[in-house]
């Protein structure tokens, strides 16, 4: 997956429940969920510090 | 066949699995194709096309893939791999169409045990190319695969496969809601992917060393349709397992839904609360079916909301901040409106074309 861009999406309370991504030129809104296979994938682009997840506006 | 014969089979088929939802591939007739309408799409980079099928042939510029209306006798459609510019892989190359089987569809296996399930794999399969094809089965913690090979004989025509694979006794293989066991059907994958064939070996491989790879050949097709993976060492695999067309759609809805406005008018689409003059937020839908994990939402149209009767509130024509719960599409904030009333309902509507789409595919 090419994600170029990863900004955290709050619920109404100020709480991080998902990752708005640009992934393969689609925006996709990709959840907190460690079984979600965007999520996973973030994460490990994450770890290899090529991915860096902007927090919420 | 003698009344006896036909008893005696029915009687091996029961004691070797059910005599119902036999089959453990979903879409295996190729009839969903939810993202791409039957629409040829490139397949050169890895990606879901019709429902549960994934792959692609790299290697080969231009290939592409679609649900196609050629098929089998007693099917409606077969997936279509049209080989673009061929070459030859380089030795990490990954060619191939897949699907992976959720764990709980493989639980009653009992894969890494002693009293592992022989399992038989049938599909219908033409192609332009003659010769010994190959794929392979692999999953669990420790990775184990076991190739396999098949031969296309007579080219252009549709002919029946049958795979009987003994079950692995070893291994810590998945039986909840992640990744069960992959299904490939190499395309061409390079010479790390592929190793012997007809037995369970450690290591992650797609193919069969020598087996024909179809990417090398400019224009080529591959046809695939009736895809059936069962419990059981059958020598003769049991009819490919037609479901209701609804059963069918609802299975593949687990893993990925696509919910669309195609009537031609902007409708109607759900209720949500203004919580300022100018945005909204709440459950847009509930997803069709019950998902695999939390999905991956998207969008695509024009939105919009308003209030009693009112005109639109001007709110952005794109949902602001959509995201998913296990069960529905949200949005926490949608904002840019004007003229809303804080607390109060706002009906949600789209545009003839605007979509949403929910993955959680493995």
């Amino acid at each position: 997956m090419n994600i170029t861009s990863a900004q955290y999406i709050t619920n109404r309370d100020g709480t991080n429940i998902a990752i708005s991504a640009v992934v393969d030129d689609d925006t996709l809104s990709v959840p907190l969920d460690p079984a979600n296979r965007h999520y996973q994938e973030i994460l490990r682009q994450v770890e290899a510090g090529t991915l860096v997840i902007q927090e919420a506006d | 066949m003698s009344k006896a014969r036909q008893l005696a089979s029915l009687g091996n088929v029961y004691d070797d699995g059910a005599l119902s939802n036999r089959n453990r591939i979903i879409n295996g007739a190729m009839v969903f194709d939810q993202r791409n309408g039957g629409s040829s799409v490139a397949f050169t980079s890895a990606a879901y096309k019709l429902d549960r099928w994934v792959g692609a042939v790299g290697t080969a510029t231009g290939t592409t893939i679609q649900r196609s209306t050629t098929s089998a006798t007693g099917f409606s459609n077969s997936a279509l791999i049209t080989i673009g510019t061929g070459a030859s892989p380089v030795a990490g190359a990954v060619n191939r169409i897949y699907q992976v089987i959720e764990g709980y569809n493989i639980s009653d296996f009992a894969w890494g045990t002693a009293s592992a399930s022989a399992i038989t794999l049938s599909f219908w399969v033409r192609s332009s190319v003659t010769g010994t094809f190959s794929g392979a089965l692999y999953g669990a913690s420790t990775i184990q695969s076991y190739p396999f090979t098949y031969t296309i004989s007579a080219a252009n025509t549709f002919e029946q496969k049958t795979i009987i694979i003994s079950g692995p006794t070893t291994g810590t293989w998945n039986s909840t809601n992640g990744a069960g066991v992959y299904v490939n059907f190499d395309l061409g994958s390079g010479s790390t992917f592929k190793t012997s064939a007809g037995s369970w070996t450690t290591g992650t491989y797609i193919g069969v060393t020598g087996s024909t790879n179809l990417c090398e050949t400019t224009g080529a097709t591959f046809y695939l349709t009736g895809v059936q993976l069962e419990v059981g060492d059958l020598s003769t695999a049991t009819p490919f397992e037609h479901i209701p067309y609804s059963d069918q759609l609802a299975r593949c809805q687990r893993y990925f839904c696509k919910i669309e406005n195609n009537t031609g008018n902007s409708q109607y689409l759900g209720i949500l609360q203004a919580y300022t003059s100018s945005a909204v937020f709440g459950v847009i839908k509930d997803f069709p079916a019950e998902m695999r994990t939390t999905p991956t939402v998207a969008q695509s149209g024009t939105f919009g909301c308003g209030q009693a009767g009112s005109a639109p509130a001007g709110v952005s024509t794109t949902i602001g901040l959509l995201a998913a719960t296990s069960r529905s599409w949200i949005t926490t904030g949608w904002g840019g409106g004007s003229g809303l009333v804080a607390g109060y309902a706002s009906v949600t509507s789209w545009s003839d074309g605007a979509y949403l789409t929910a993955d959680a595919e493995l």
